[in-house]
């Protein structure tokens, strides 16, 4: 699916304008990485990045007019420019009107039309095609940290995750508390954590690093504090972290479970051994009870 | 907002409820200063008032009136008084976040028990009690006038909906020093707002101001669209009806349509709270999502309601300063026509990151785009009603100019966020919140303020001083920029919104000048707030004489200003859509006609007032769980009501002689203003008044 919106993309002009040239001169201008928008480190983002810059430029289009006109018609016909014509009844013209409405609608057309294949092709449940199989990480939002469960691997770690560099992974996304927003801004696509529902996004670093992730909705007093780091490292590098969270010796045990549950801020990160390889499900079901609602 | 001090009290007493020593936040200096300030200055203004004997003036002329123009004067008022606490709010988290670099280091100066209550209290202040009253208060003094109608359909429950809107802004600020807010976002998402995640009375007062201000606002909605509907005057098809009254149409139209849901919304989320129900929890079968979907099913029309007036605002000052008829006109009521439709069916757009399929978000997120061709059209409108004309520099004139500037930035960050993948990143980023701060600063309150500034006179009868409000204006505009540009560039950063602190000190420089920009917009509502002190104080310089100060073109100019209380002495007879600029252009404007007749006028009442101070009892008491005061005050809610409604009210007669005193003295009006205009200048007095057209 990523192909074929790229394909869509290259197909435009502008749009290939815009990544050979501008893009990369904006890109320049903004690094420092400080933008992390405009900083993409996998796929996703990369293509979100593009998205963005393409509907900017579509709109300036008319954005720019607009505030051209807003400026120069006040300042042309201002009462004192007797100079200037002045029509005090003409209320209507057939012309003008057909160009302020085909323009926007031409202008939207092309963004509704990238907007259909985009949330297609970056809709968060497709797959994204790799060499290398999809890993999967089960991500519980918990008050106030983000606990990692990797399921393959028998290990679980709190605020601090790690992947190899172009792989893809799944995050199935929950919560145990109130709802919160999993989101790795480098990465692309965030999506709602809640409780008794399993979300999920897939995403895949191509570079090396270590990226910042965080909770971006609101959930409680210690929110601010909810963050984590995403690590994307060469595979070698991404087993030896397995095998160091797994020689922590922790293991996750319910009581160790409903000790982490209870109200925390600013956690430092934490590794564990997974004790329970259902914990993830079991979390789910223990809002849904007995009525299924929905996943 | 006492903060983490409280004893939460799960088991109410039978007397007080909830209510213990600790719900009052003495431990908390800033509070207490606050507290004290406000009551002395509650104090001293009662003082006054019983000094100088105005109470029983203030009850007669404003607080029993049925009159449209003076509850709308008292709707703005109020709304004037809350929005100095929503920018306090907005001072306090512009200034927090300007210096809480890392969490380590102090972390501002708020914590986040308390921060997290500005924020909440911030949003819904400025929408509900500053935006929602000034633009029905707008409304009230506007539409009638300019449909020529004497009165609004139900004027009881005019009074009725105003004086609920105002217990609610009452119970809001008590939370202040009584409790607590809120502390979960203006739209107070469960399960975060459910008694599990939070316990005490904050969410509680959220509630039920909300829903006694919402209930006030749906009648609201109902009057207007049977006033605009039913009492226009003969003449005024709906065709020829003035811009703002059509937008004003369209957004109680959206008012009847929408507030229901948020009613029914939050009746749901009280039921939860207060009786265990599950319609928003996690277990037995509830759904948070639902709630999601039900506030925003509401929450996005209300984004239409505030603007669409602000569009028609726009509409009529373009046109009066561009001295030229309105461009588009048809155009322009289609359009707003098709927002309207549009509003609900866009609700999805604020959660695409919630999860649904990409055909569900691509559907959502067209159909918001769809909504920005209607509203780049009317923009193309009133900069063609310029093109060609003779466009006066007055103050409300700067407002739209700085309009036009601002909010085409606005709409365009608003097609970005509407295409699900770019939303994807930008969801709940300060990018989002630049956004709806440009379109609300720079669409709604530039437009209210224009509009507040235009119509000032028709209502008071003076003219707010126009040196002052140009530079209001300024300092308005550039401390917009300064203040909110640097949000989109910390949502490009990944700064998310509500963050009590951080750890990033790039963003700091940031939020630095949006800090420095705040301190602007605090420089142009003080010099609002002086404007307003010396326009009062030098009324007689700038009196209004003639009713039509800026040489207006639709009905509400041909009165005098203020307007007297039945409006038009004689139902007007409406030939064309500019019916004043039309009357002035043939040298009909100014006529006193032959004779009057008595007017059927509606009597005052003190039911508005009686039925609010149950309904805030009631709130007040179920906020507190205090039961016994809760069905007192229910009781005497709807018993006040019922005792109004079985008494006759079949309102008065105004005979001949009072029209004619007060109309004689209209024109005598006119002739002094005649007069002092041709002392001035010979030359262009040459028909009727030289200001006209």
């Amino acid at each position: 699916m990523i192909e074929i919106s790229l394909s869509v993309f290259s197909a435009s002009v502008i749009a290939r304008l815009f990544r050979s040239g501008t893009l990369l001169v904006l890109c320049a201008s903004l690094s420092g990485c400080n933008y992390l928008l405009f900083d993409p480190k996998g796929p996703i983002a990369q293509e979100q990045m593009e998205i963005i810059i393409f509907s900017v430029a579509v709109m300036l289009i008319v954005v720019i007019p607009v505030m051209v006109m807003g400026v120069w018609f006040p300042i042309q016909f201002r009462a004192s420019n007797k100079n200037a014509e002045y029509r005090p009844n003409w209320e209507h013209s057939n012309k003008i009107e057909a160009i302020v409405w085909a323009i926007p609608i031409a202008i939207i057309v092309t963004l509704g039309w990238i907007t259909y294949v985009s949330s297609h092709s970056l809709d968060p449940r497709v797959p994204i095609e790799a060499d290398e199989p999809t890993m999967v990480v089960q991500v519980v939002a918990l008050d106030w940290k983000w606990l990692f469960i990797y399921p393959e691997y028998g290990i679980a770690t709190v605020n601090e995750m790690a992947m190899p560099v172009d792989t893809p992974v799944e995050f199935l996304i929950t919560s145990a508390t109130v709802m919160n927003s999993f989101f790795i801004p480098n990465l692309g696509t965030q999506i709602y954590a809640m409780s008794g529902m399993e979300n999920r996004v897939h995403l895949m670093a191509s570079q090396r690093g270590s990226y910042l992730g965080f909770s971006a909705n609101y959930s409680g007093f210690g929110f601010s504090g909810m963050k984590f780091q995403a690590i994307a490292s060469e595979r070698e590098d991404f087993n030896d972290w397995v095998a160091e969270v797994k020689a922590s010796g922790q293991s996750l045990d319910d009581e160790r479970y409903t000790q982490l549950t209870e109200k925390s801020r600013d956690v430092a990160p934490m590794y564990f051994t997974l004790e329970n390889p259902l914990l993830f499900s079991d979390i789910i079901e223990s809002y849904t009870g007995g009525f299924n609602g929905g996943s | 907002m006492a903060a983490a001090n409280h004893t939460v009290v799960t088991d109410p007493h039978w007397l007080y409820g909830k209510l213990t020593l600790d719900s009052v936040p003495y431990h908390d200096p800033i509070l207490v200063t606050t507290f004290s300030v406000v009551v002395l200055g509650s104090l001293g203004l009662l003082g006054a008032l019983t000094y100088y004997g105005r109470w029983k003036y203030l009850w007669d002329e404003w607080f029993t009136s049925v009159d449209h123009k003076k509850i709308g004067i008292m709707y703005i008022f109020t709304s004037i008084i809350m929005l100095l606490r929503g920018f306090s709010d907005a001072m306090l988290m512009r200034s927090h976040q300007a210096i809480a670099v890392a969490s380590e280091s102090g972390a501002g100066y708020l914590p986040p028990e308390h921060y997290d209550q500005i924020f909440t209290a911030h949003g819904v202040i400025m929408i509900f009690f500053v935006a929602m009253p000034l633009i029905v208060g707008l409304m009230n003094i506007v539409v009638p006038l300019q449909i020529g109608a004497r009165d609004v359909a139900f004027p009881f429950l005019n009074s009725l909906s105003f004086w609920l809107f105002v217990a609610a802004a009452l119970m809001l600020n008590i939370s202040l020093f009584l409790g607590e807010f809120a502390a979960t976002g203006w739209l107070a998402y469960p399960p975060l707002s459910g008694i599990e995640y939070s316990p005490w009375v904050g969410v509680d007062y959220w509630l039920w101001s909300l829903q006694i201000s919402g209930i006030g606002t749906l009648m609201t909605g109902i009057n207007f669209v049977v006033t605009i509907i039913r009492m226009r005057a003969p003449g005024v098809t709906l065709m020829k009806m003035p811009v703002f009254t059509w937008t004003s149409l369209c957004a109680n139209v959206l008012i009847v349509v929408s507030f229901p849901i948020l009613t029914v919304c939050i009746t749901l989320l009280t039921l939860d709270r207060y009786i265990g129900t599950h319609f928003f929890t996690g277990d037995m079968g509830g759904n948070q999502m639902m709630y999601v979907n039900l506030i925003w099913a509401w929450g996005h029309p209300e984004v239409y309601i505030l603007i669409l007036p602000a569009f028609g605002i726009f509409s009529e000052i373009t046109a009066t300063f561009s001295r030229k008829r309105l461009f588009g006109y048809n155009s322009l009521v289609y359009a707003t026509a098709c927002i309207m439709l549009f509003s609900f069916v866009v609700w999805l757009h604020h959660f695409f990151t919630m999860g649904a399929g990409a055909n569900v978000n691509a559907f959502f997120g067209i159909a918001t785009m769809i909504i920005s061709i209607p509203t780049g059209v009317k923009l193309f409108n009133w900069l063609f009603t310029m093109y060609k004309g003779r466009v006066e520099y007055s103050s409300p004139m700067w407002w739209t100019v700085a309009f036009f500037l601002t909010f085409a930035i606005g709409g365009m960050t608003g097609v970005m966020l509407a295409i699900p993948a770019a939303n994807y990143v930008f969801h709940n980023s300060l990018f989002l919140v630049a956004h709806f701060h440009n379109v609300i600063i720079g669409g709604v309150l530039f437009g209210y303020f224009a509009g507040l500034t235009y119509w000032w006179p028709k209502a008071t009868g003076f003219t707010l001083d126009e040196r002052m409000g140009k530079w209001a204006c300024g300092l308005w505009t550039v401390g917009f920029f300064l203040a909110f540009m640097p949000l989109y560039v910390l949502g490009f950063m990944g700064m998310t919104r509500r963050l009590n602190y951080y750890e990033n000190p790039v963003w700091n420089n940031w939020l630095l000048v949006a800090g420095l920009g705040a301190i602007v917009i605090l420089l142009g509502i003080s010099v609002q707030l002086y404007q307003l002190v010396a326009s009062i104080r030098d009324q007689s310089k700038n009196r209004d004489l003639t009713g039509d100060p800026w040489g207006g073109r639709t009905l509400e100019w041909s009165i005098s200003s203020p307007p007297p209380f039945y409006n038009f002495a004689k139902v007007p007879q409406v030939r064309d859509r500019d019916h004043w600029a039309d009357m002035k252009q043939h040298g009909l404007a100014w006529r006193k006609p032959d004779s009057y007749a008595p007017i059927h006028m509606p009597s005052n009442t003190w039911a508005g007032v009686v039925v609010s101070a149950f309904a805030m009892l009631m709130g007040m008491a179920m906020v507190w769980h205090v039961w016994w005061a809760a069905i007192i005050g229910t009781i005497g809610m709807f018993a006040s009501f019922f005792v109004y409604n079985w008494k006759k009210n079949d309102g008065y007669y105004v005979d001949t002689a009072t029209i004619e005193a007060l109309e004689a003295q209209h024109y005598a009006n006119i002739e002094l203003a005649k007069r002092k205009r041709d002392e001035v200048d010979q030359d262009v007095a040459e028909e009727g008044l030289a200001i006209s057209i």
